[in-house]
């Protein structure tokens, strides 16, 4: 339970910048959800705080206390990696274990066995204790690299996209089980995904990083309904948000290049006509992808609509976002 | 019949099956001459033609065991009638035991240096290993190479700098000195093969075991290690067979003292050079502290532990 704050923290390898002046304060007991693409700086923001990685320049604090030089085991932070979760060569009781027995804690065998059995209940993996960490299967072994994790009791979780190698409903399952077990201990969690429902569901605040930079941090709503930019926009949101030239429509204001909306950004009925050219239904919502003049435009409408390819529907924009030629943000 | 693309045929895995067997008997005929001359008379061991079928007799290991005189009727009759079976064997040829031969030392020293330096070499190997593996060690390509590169002349080559290094050193015939010298040798060709399987154990597993709460020595113990078995027992053996059979350095620079086997049984043949037996026997014995090493090994040879917990 620690509050974690980065301050200009600066990291490159070789001649590629990895993080360029990240400053980021994460609140005690809060989840922050690391947002962006491949290369934007997440792992590597994780690597910082765990001390697997010096950073080149600025400072790392965990509970106010400065975390330079210090090894990873005199942080006392708990990480999930993304791969080669488990000891191959050791049980999953082993696995579990493993971070009790270190030469930092020295936990006794009765609390060793208390934690171990607790967490592989909450992870459902209390009959899978005595295999090998290599019989299991691919859910299995992420769910005890979890719970290697949890067995702890850390200053701050680091969670590097653990949840990427699951199927949909175990995902599911245990983004509500994490979600959960954050709340109630409340611990402070940092977790890096690409997965925008995983940072809607569980974060508290989202961080949003690009090519080393952290462009925007703020709740997930906050990211949503303000992004700063057109690359924050585009991090949250199913569909994504529609970008198109700010002329297409009147109302801009001045400077702006590009209009950006969101699916109930689009209001349907009155405006300007276009082309259904195809309808997915999902189920419970189904989208509509509209051509509008020569663009592309996808928005959602009701679940059980009559629409079909080539019907002319009205549209017109519902307070959208406006942004300049660089796409920053103008109201 | 039903096919598959994993599974050999019937006849497919019947001919590769003879054919492994031809080559075990090929490779084997030379070693399975040399255990059935340990058992031969003298006779029967340098007869022409060869013979195959014989009467099995344990002279030989007699005589590699004890060093005996040629005894006349007088000294016979004075020693009284033979009280074991291997004072009888001797007696039959008209010789008394006159004390027990230097082979059991001889084969101690063997022992003491071959796995002596192989331990010493498995211990540096695979934390040189280790390091080139996985620290930013300035000029590692050329190191690795310049390691690699002691190998590249026959290690005989510089015998004659070593041998008046060793006399200066007062290593001459010592077990120090050839531990230090088989270890040298044999320490190029450990850190490269180690370097390989430690390269193959995903970076990831220290990593966790950091965060974990252990410091990177304890990380390369309880984590490297175990998952660097296999290859570590492989190079093991490759290491004890070099330091075990080494002849030229052993003839060079050990004599009375740390002298291993392999210069030592060649003079058991004796003045007579007749006695083939106890050579062969000598050798029989010889191979078996290899072969149980690398028989106790062997799981480690064939089983891949790190199979499958790696999600790729």
């Amino acid at each position: 339970m620690a509050e974690v704050i980065l301050k200009n923290i600066s990291k490159r390898f070789g001649a590629d910048i990895a993080l360029d002046d990240v400053s980021m304060t994460v609140p005690n007991g809060s989840f922050v959800v690391l947002l962006g693409p491949t290369g934007a700086g997440k792992t590597t923001t994780l690597r910082m705080v765990s001390g697997l990685d010096e950073p080149d320049g600025g400072e790392v604090a965990i509970g106010g206390r400065p975390m330079a030089g210090l090894t990873p085991a005199q942080r006392d932070v708990a990480m999930v990696f993304q791969q080669y979760s488990l000891y191959p060569h050791l049980t999953v009781r082993e696995n579990l274990e493993f971070p009790l027995k270190s030469p930092i804690l020295r936990t006794p065998k009765a609390e060793i066995d208390r934690k171990v059995g607790e967490v592989a209940e909450v992870l459902q993996i209390s009959h899978k204790l005595d295999n090998k960490a290599t019989a299991l299967s691919g859910g299995e072994m992420q769910r005890v690299s979890i719970g290697r994790a949890l067995v702890r009791n850390p200053s701050v979780y680091l969670m590097d996209e653990p949840l990427s190698s699951l199927d949909a409903k175990l995902r599911s399952d245990l983004r509500i089980e994490l979600k959960s077990i954050q709340a109630h201990s409340g611990a402070t969690l940092l977790y890096v995904t690409h997965d925008q429902i995983e940072a809607m569901t569980m974060a508290t605040h989202v961080g949003v990083l690009d090519n080393g930079r952290l462009v925007q941090f703020g709740t997930p709503r906050e990211i949503y309904e303000d992004p700063v930019s057109i690359y924050a926009a585009g991090r949250l949101g199913q569909p994504r948000i529609n970008v198109l030239p700010a002329d297409l429509f009147s109302g801009a204001p001045q400077g702006a290049a590009f209009i950006g909306l969101r699916p109930e950004q689009v209001s349907q009925g009155d405006g300007q006509e276009c082309f259904v050219e195809r309808v997915e239904h999902l189920g419970d919502q189904t989208r509509l992808h509209l051509k509008f003049r020569a663009h592309d435009l996808i928005t959602v409408t009701d679940a059980h609509t009559e629409l079909t390819h080539g019907d002319v529907v009205k549209i017109q924009p519902a307070n959208p976002f406006y942004f300049d030629a660089a796409g920053v943000r103008l109201a | 019949m039903s096919f598959s693309a994993t599974e050999p045929s019937i006849r497919t895995k019947w001919f590769a099956g003879l054919l492994v067997i031809g080559y075990a008997i090929v490779t084997l005929i030379p070693l399975l001459w040399i255990i059935a001359t340990g058992f031969k008379s003298p006779a029967d061991s340098i007869a022409y033609p060869p013979v195959v079928v014989f009467e099995p007799t344990l002279e030989g290991y007699v005589n590699l065991f004890t060093d005996r005189t040629r005894a006349t009727e007088q000294m016979l009759d004075d020693a009284g009638p033979p009280t074991t079976w291997y004072e009888q064997i001797a007696r039959d040829r008209g010789t008394v035991i006159s004390g027990p031969s230097r082979y059991g030392e001889r084969f101690l020293n063997s022992v003491i240096i071959g796995f002596g330096s192989t331990a010493l070499c498995m211990i540096l190997g695979t934390m040189a290993a280790y390091a080139f593996s996985r620290f930013k060690v300035p000029l590692k390509d050329d190191l690795l190479f310049f390691i690699l590169s002691t190998r590249m002349m026959p290690p005989i080559a510089v015998a004659i700098p070593i041998f008046l290094m060793f006399r200066n050193l007062g290593l001459n015939d010592t077990h120090l000195g050839m531990i230090l010298l088989y270890t040298a040798v044999n320490l190029s060709l450990s850190v490269w093969l180690l370097k390989g399987f430690i390269d193959e154990i995903p970076v990831e597993y220290e990593e966790a075991a950091l965060i974990d709460g252990y410091t990177r020595f304890q990380a390369f113990y309880k984590v490297v290690l175990p998952q660097a078995a296999t290859g570590i027992a492989s190079t093991a053996i490759f290491c004890l067979i070099f330091a075990w059979n080494e002849y030229a350095f052993a003839v060079l620079l050990t004599s009375g003292n740390a002298q291993t086997a392999p210069p030592f049984i060649p003079t058991i043949i004796g003045v007579s050079g007749k006695d083939w037996p106890a050579v062969a026997a000598g050798a029989t014995i010889f191979l078996v502290p290899v072969m149980v090493f690398t028989i106790l090994l062997r799981k480690h040879l064939l089983r891949g532990i790190t199979f499958g917990a790696v999600r790729k």
